[in-house]
């Protein structure tokens, strides 16, 4: 239980996989303009998070590690993660044509997103000893990549509501743009910082 | 060659990678608390571009273009691979204090990026000559930025005591001190610019 709530805090707050890791950076600051796309952004990561982390755990428990090929690793899970991002761009067009569009060119993209890739790995490093997976070790994958997700969206969320208001404020004209959202990143990263006596 | 020396100058400085195309910023910011990782980041971004681009050009006339780019990423995971497993056995240490950043140089859009929008439509030649100065703008990019957090963070330049007065600000070499001076930078680039013009 409280391995369960430690993977919850850590992922969603203390260690937030934008802020503190810097993974997935790239959509952070290009898909947060306003509040609407940066939702379905991450609903749509979150579901190829699961999606990958089902499939890469599978993957690396019964296929790389029973025949010794780790070091395969990088090349099957990047493989795994851009057919799970093909697929799901498939299901989407065929049930909801309107989210396929609402979408747009953010859903290939996550491909690259180096979330995606970072969970998969961290989770093959947290959650597997010595070759051999954990107590749990399934079930703790998932829930370490359902929060990164929710993580992952709530800094999305915060970044797009500060990023609208401040179409309305006078920046400087040099610091307009990409370095004032680095800055306004970076003194969120510090209000965050506080959670980080938050231990269980 | 005046072409070449041109492809070669302009990812270093016009086309800087980081500061210009904002591109690979993940590593960037994440392996920038010291000099020493910074330098083994840059050069292991470096190996795996100057590869990935001398290869995906070698095979550019045979790659059918509605699969391009999972055979560029498949080219890309096979040489971080290497780089992966050259790093464990050369420079344990290296590889211990880079963790995760190394199986995610696959991620890096610039690797992807001078694959799709130089390698594919190149020479050989050429493409290693991008993908060296794409490697070395980016290397010196990091570079910089390592310099700086270092420094104020910690107090040290390469591992190494620079004054034994001086109260580091630690909060630069914490995560969000990585924004704040790429910020900074990328303000004072602007601001340059804007007021030579």
């Amino acid at each position: 239980m409280d391995k369960i709530l430690a993977i919850i805090i850590a992922n969603l707050i203390t260690n937030n996989y934008i802020l503190f890791k810097f993974m997935g950076l790239c959509p952070f600051l290009g898909v947060s303009k306003e509040t609407k796309p940066a939702i379905s952004m991450g609903a749509a990561v979150i579901f190829v998070l699961i999606l990958s982390c089902l499939m890469t755990w599978a993957l690396y428990s019964y296929v790389l590690l029973p025949y010794h090929i780790e070091y395969m690793r990088t090349v099957v899970f990047i493989l795994v993660i851009a057919a799970s991002v093909q697929f799901i761009e498939m299901v989407i067009l065929k049930i909801s044509p309107a989210l396929y569009k609402a979408l747009g060119i953010y859903l290939p993209l996550i491909t690259t997103n180096c979330v995606v890739l970072g969970v998969a790995v961290i989770n093959t490093d947290d959650f597997f000893i010595a070759g051999k997976p954990i107590v749990g070790s399934f079930g703790y994958s998932i829930l370490q990549a359902l929060f990164a997700g929710l993580g992952f969206m709530l800094m999305l969320l915060l970044m797009s509501g500060i990023r609208e208001r401040l179409e309305l404020a006078d920046v400087p004209e040099s610091m307009d743009g990409l370095p004032i959202a680095f800055i306004i990143a970076s003194i969120m990263g510090f209000a965050f910082m506080g959670f980080l006596g938050l231990k269980i | 060659m005046k072409k070449l020396w041109y492809e070669f100058v302009k990812g270093i400085f016009r086309e800087n990678p980081i500061f210009f195309i904002v591109l690979g910023l993940c590593p960037t910011l994440a392996v920038s608390t010291s000099v020493n990782n910074a330098i083994g980041m840059g050069l292991a971004a470096t190996f795996v571009l100057v590869c990935s681009n001398a290869f995906i050009s070698m095979i550019r006339n045979f790659i059918p273009d509605k699969i391009r780019i999972p055979c560029y990423i498949v080219v890309i995971a096979a040489f971080v691979s290497i780089v992966e497993m050259v790093m464990k056995a050369y420079a344990p240490a290296l590889d211990r204090a880079l963790g995760v950043y190394v199986p995610l140089i696959v991620v890096n859009c610039i690797i992807l990026g001078r694959a799709e929008a130089f390698a594919s439509k190149n020479t050989v030649v050429s493409s290693i000559a991008d993908g060296l100065g794409m490697g070395l703008g980016f290397t010196l990019a990091l570079l910089i930025i390592s310099t700086i957090r270092e420094t104020l963070g910690a107090g040290k330049l390469a591992g190494l005591s620079i004054s034994n007065t001086f109260e580091p600000a630690i909060i630069l070499s914490l995560a969000p001190g990585a924004l704040l001076i790429l910020g900074l930078i990328m303000g004072g680039i602007k601001w340059i610019k804007s007021s030579r013009l």
